[in-house]
């Protein structure tokens, strides 16, 4: 399925800045990067659960914010795209 | 259940793959242009000659992803393969078996039953859907011929034999494979099969997608813990993947010939994009190269019901099914290894 996570992380506060790079490379290792702090990521469950583990270990509740959009399997019909770089499909092809 | 994973084609010959976390990256001229998180895919397949970084090789043999790589022609180059791991009661197994003449008859047999009787219904089918467009007499004939030799198949008492009856099988069958090409037919004619280099368009089309179901096969068999490399039919080669050939047997006509047939058929792909180099052989132009691994993709995400299982999978999924029932043969909850037989 189609995970979108967005993540909210407070830079001005102690150490933002490390959990936002750290959480911003899990990020990568599981989804593609379609804006600055939104990816969607092909998961399964097993896959959104370890991810949500590693994420969920690294903010701080206090003050970041994490949000996942389950948009399931046929998310094709779920997403439009305006404007520049297109994300990549990895159900498609992948030609490069 | 396993799920059927895309795979990721590098058709630039001038792309650099590397690691990074859990991503491939694709470099061009010192640019990324693109990265894929590996756990989406179960494969990379690179038609380029600048390379892979060690590191990940290392990663896709670990995680058993295949890592091929083919000339720019579509020539099978290598593979990586890294620390054998799995099942090793599971592989000795698979090894007494290929040392036992008998035993190694009795998979080789259903594999070439298999084969045939899926040639046979290609031949078939053919007849079934165009029988007002084509003279079907010489392909009832031909067919008929395939059903005698099914027959005789399973009274095959040596391994020999029955390489014999199935060359006879194939020879038999390619013998009428030019009247199932029905558009295009002055551009793509087909004689007789060649490789090494392919000859014409048609032979071109079949090694090329003959090369992406081997490799299929192969990493179906790695999933399950066999080796690819020790086979029952095709004997041992320094690297030649001699099981993933004879897995393949059963699914050449249904999924590659057809598929080489639809391209043809559909109008897909055109004459003019191949060109002939001066040894006579048929090379693919990059961008018929593409179109075909495009189709490629979207056959095995079809979705079919296996005719064993009686389960909705997708074609791609085909090679993993029976890969994983040989294995149950291998271990002994079988009682005969049961061939993807087509209807």
């Amino acid at each position: 399925m189609l995970v979108l996570i967005t993540y909210d992380v407070n830079t001005e506060s102690e150490g933002g800045k490390k959990r936002l790079r750290k959480v911003a490379k899990q990020c990568v290792n599981y989804g593609h990067r379609v804006q600055n702090s939104v990816f969607e990521c092909m998961l399964d469950t097993t896959q959104l659960r370890q991810l949500r583990g590693i994420l969920e270990g690294i903010i701080d509740v206090e003050k970041d914010s994490l949000r996942y959009y389950l948009l399931g399997k046929n998310y094709k019909d779920k997403v439009i795209h305006v404007g520049v770089k297109e994300s990549l499909n990895l159900d498609a092809p992948l030609i490069l | 259940m396993k799920r059927l994973l895309n795979t990721l084609y590098i058709s630039n010959p001038e792309s650099y793959l590397s690691l990074d976390g859990e991503n491939v990256v694709v470099r061009r001229d010192e640019k990324e242009v693109g990265r894929v998180p590996l756990h989406n895919i179960d494969g990379i397949v690179s038609m380029g000659f600048a390379g892979t970084s060690p590191r990940l090789m290392g990663y896709c043999a670990e995680k058993n992803i295949s890592l091929t790589f083919l000339s720019t022609s579509g020539r099978f180059l290598a593979t990586i393969c890294g620390e054998s791991k799995g099942n090793v009661i599971l592989r000795k197994e698979q090894y007494r078996i290929s040392d036992n003449k008998e035993q190694s008859l009795r998979i080789a047999k259903n594999m070439i039953l298999g084969k045939v009787y899926n040639s046979k219904w290609v031949l078939e089918r053919t007849i079934r859907d165009y029988s007002l467009r084509l003279n079907t007499e010489i392909l009832k004939e031909k067919s008929e011929y395939l059903t005698a030799s099914i027959k005789s198949i399973q009274q095959a008492t040596a391994m020999d034999q029955l390489r014999g009856m199935e060359g006879e099988a194939a020879s038999v069958y390619f013998s009428v494979f030019d009247t199932m090409i029905l558009q295009q037919k002055d551009k793509f004619q087909f004689d007789k099969r060649n490789r090494r280099p392919p000859l014409d368009k048609v032979n071109a089309l079949l090694s090329f997608t003959y090369t992406l179901l081997v490799s299929m096969c192969k990493s179906a068999l790695e999933t399950v813990g066999l080796d690819a490399y020790v086979g029952f039919m095709h004997t041992d080669r320094p690297g030649r993947a001699s099981l993933a050939l004879d897995l393949m047997e059963e699914l050449r006509s249904v999924l590659a010939d057809r598929f080489v047939l639809t391209l043809i058929n559909k109008k897909m792909i055109h004459a003019s994009g191949f060109y002939q180099k001066e040894n006579g052989a048929v090379i693919m132009e990059d961008e018929t190269r593409k179109t075909v691994i495009f189709a490629w993709q979207s056959k095995k995400q079809e979705e079919i019901v296996h005719p064993f299982l009686k389960e909705k999978i997708e074609w791609g999924m085909v090679p993993y099914v029976q890969a994983l029932l040989l294995a149950r043969y291998v271990r002994g909850d079988l009682d005969a290894y049961p061939p993807f037989l087509w209807k």
